[in-house]
């Protein structure tokens, strides 16, 4: 594999850049793996990467039914950030913003890694009460975080609309470290630095079935390309786990959700990082191509349409139209759906399935993408040693039998409210 | 997306309120409340029209193409 430099650039600009090879292996199904990634998004090629890199398993298979990268990888809309509350959830989202920060220089591949900024509006006291309270944790946890008040929300962006009567801005909390990442380009880096540890990536290979022996433990996988036999079995298919691990007999506290989101025409810079609506939820930052990129609430009803319905469409715009009167005169693109995996408390879930040499990483609700180092990092941890890694011990299956859910907006067991 | 509801007629979606998967028996026990069926096609499911008839309703609907097959009040099914 060509490392990617500055001289292997110039090398390459003197041959008219006909001298590249292709980033990564198209790879066929061999028979047998020690483990087999069916998924081959984000989270599934992270994982392969990090059980190459820091667990010594080079037998490994990442199943992709279609492209690598063609799921949710390629429909959310590339934050990154680690501004949770909950003793559960913070520790495992820094150690995911802490990989991003050294994610190109460790890929040797350019994620276009942004840390712009991700500023949190709130619009009343008690909102400002809830966002204090949520940055002193932040930073209890180690995170960074910052309070604004309205005169620093101005400076930062002076083109919101201040003067509003209903939802006027009180001020802002603040995370510096959070950004945007290019997403293909998460993709593909991964892909790129597992392959060339010996992982096979294996496209247009759809998982038909899960093989078990007699005493019910996982053996391998049936595809569209011919059996393929495994010692453990990693489920990273988010938006499709219930239908995955229902191949396995397994129900899950999970329902597929549509969530859309919106890109429109370029315009030159005028977002300067993530803004985020506190009245509504609407939430919108700028692309290096100059495309406001924005969305909000999912549609609300179980969906595998992966596209969505107008009145979600009018509310995001109206979200939008609150909080930024200036976009009303921007044209809208495009806007698309993915298929969600929400879960009933909104935290995901890497853990050992209650079947032998099956494991699950999977209830990413709509917030799957700037977890994605992070979430492989954790969940080859857990297939290498059969173990939680430290930072997502808490994302465990049986918490909702437990009743140790980790529901960070406070909504109860709905997963269309959260 | 538009819901036949058997008393009110063709209602828009919004009217609705969602709750989801309308096999889980309200028992209280951790897998009825937490866990849900969750197919890629026809599934049963509780919507509530609240700004409607105040009826409980059960849809059946395509999760892959959002086509609704039949809507029944809940009791109906009950009893």
């Amino acid at each position: 594999m060509t490392r990617y430099s500055f001289l292997s650039l110039a090398a390459q600009a003197l041959n008219g850049h006909r001298g590249w090879s292709p980033a990564w292996r198209d790879a066929s199904p061999a028979p047998a793996y020690d483990v087999v990634i069916i998924g081959g998004g984000g989270h599934g090629l992270a994982t392969a990467y990090y059980l190459a890199r820091d667990h010594g398993i080079a037998s490994v298979a990442v199943l992709e039914k279609g492209w690598i990268g063609g799921g949710n990888a390629g429909r959310n809309t590339t934050i990154i950030r680690s501004n949770y509350e909950l003793p559960g959830n913070a520790p495992f989202y820094e150690t995911a913003m802490k990989l991003w920060e050294g994610l190109e220089q460790d890929l040797n591949y350019n994620a276009m890694v942004s840390q712009r900024g991700v500023l949190n509006l709130f619009h009343s006291d008690a909102q400002r009460d809830a966002y204090a309270r949520r940055g002193n944790a932040m930073r209890m946890h180690g995170i960074d975080a910052k309070l604004l008040d309205l005169a620093d929300v101005r400076r930062m962006a002076p083109f919101l609309n201040y003067d509003q009567a209903r939802f006027p801005i009180q001020g802002g909390l603040l995370q510096r470290r959070g950004g945007t990442a290019r997403h293909d380009a998460v993709v593909w880096g991964y892909a790129r630095a597992a392959s060339n540890r010996g992982v096979d990536i294996i496209q247009n290979c759809e998982v038909t079935g899960v093989v078990r022996d007699a005493k019910g433990a996982v053996t391998g996988v049936e595809t569209t390309r011919g059996a393929i036999r495994a010692k453990k079995v990693g489920l990273a298919v988010a938006g499709h786990s219930s239908r995955v691990a229902a191949m396995a007999g397994l129900r899950l506290p999970i329902e597929s959700h549509v969530l859309q989101a919106f890109v429109s025409e370029g315009l030159k810079p005028i977002i300067p990082g993530v803004i985020t609506f506190g009245a509504g939820h609407f939430y919108i930052s700028q692309s290096d191509k100059g495309g406001l990129v924005f969305g909000g609430d999912i549609d609300g009803y179980n969906s595998y349409a992966a596209r969505g319905n107008l009145p979600v469409v009018e509310d995001v715009c109206e979200g939008g139209m609150a909080l930024m009167p200036m976009i009303g005169r921007a044209r809208l693109l495009r806007s698309w759906g993915g298929v969600c995996d929400m879960t009933m408390d909104g935290s995901p879930i890497i853990d050992k399935a209650p079947i032998p040499g099956l494991y699950l990483n999977a209830g990413w609700c709509y917030g799957g993408f700037k977890a994605t180092p992070g979430s492989g990092l954790c969940f080859a941890h857990l297939i290498a040693r059969d173990a939680p890694h430290p930072s997502a011990e808490a994302f465990r299956l049986d918490r909702f039998a437990t009743g140790r859910v980790i529901d960070e907006k406070g909504q109860g067991a709905q997963p269309n409210l959260h | 997306m538009r819901i036949p509801c058997p008393f009110c007629g063709d209602r828009d979606a919004q009217e609705f309120v969602y709750r989801g998967d309308a096999s889980v028996a309200a028992t209280g026990a951790p897998d009825d409340l937490y866990l849900r069926e969750n197919p890629a096609g026809p599934m049963a499911e509780h919507w509530y029209h609240a700004r409607g008839c105040r009826q409980w309703l059960v849809v059946v609907r395509d999760t892959r193409t959002h086509e609704i097959h039949s809507a029944t009040f809940a009791k109906a099914i009950a009893s």
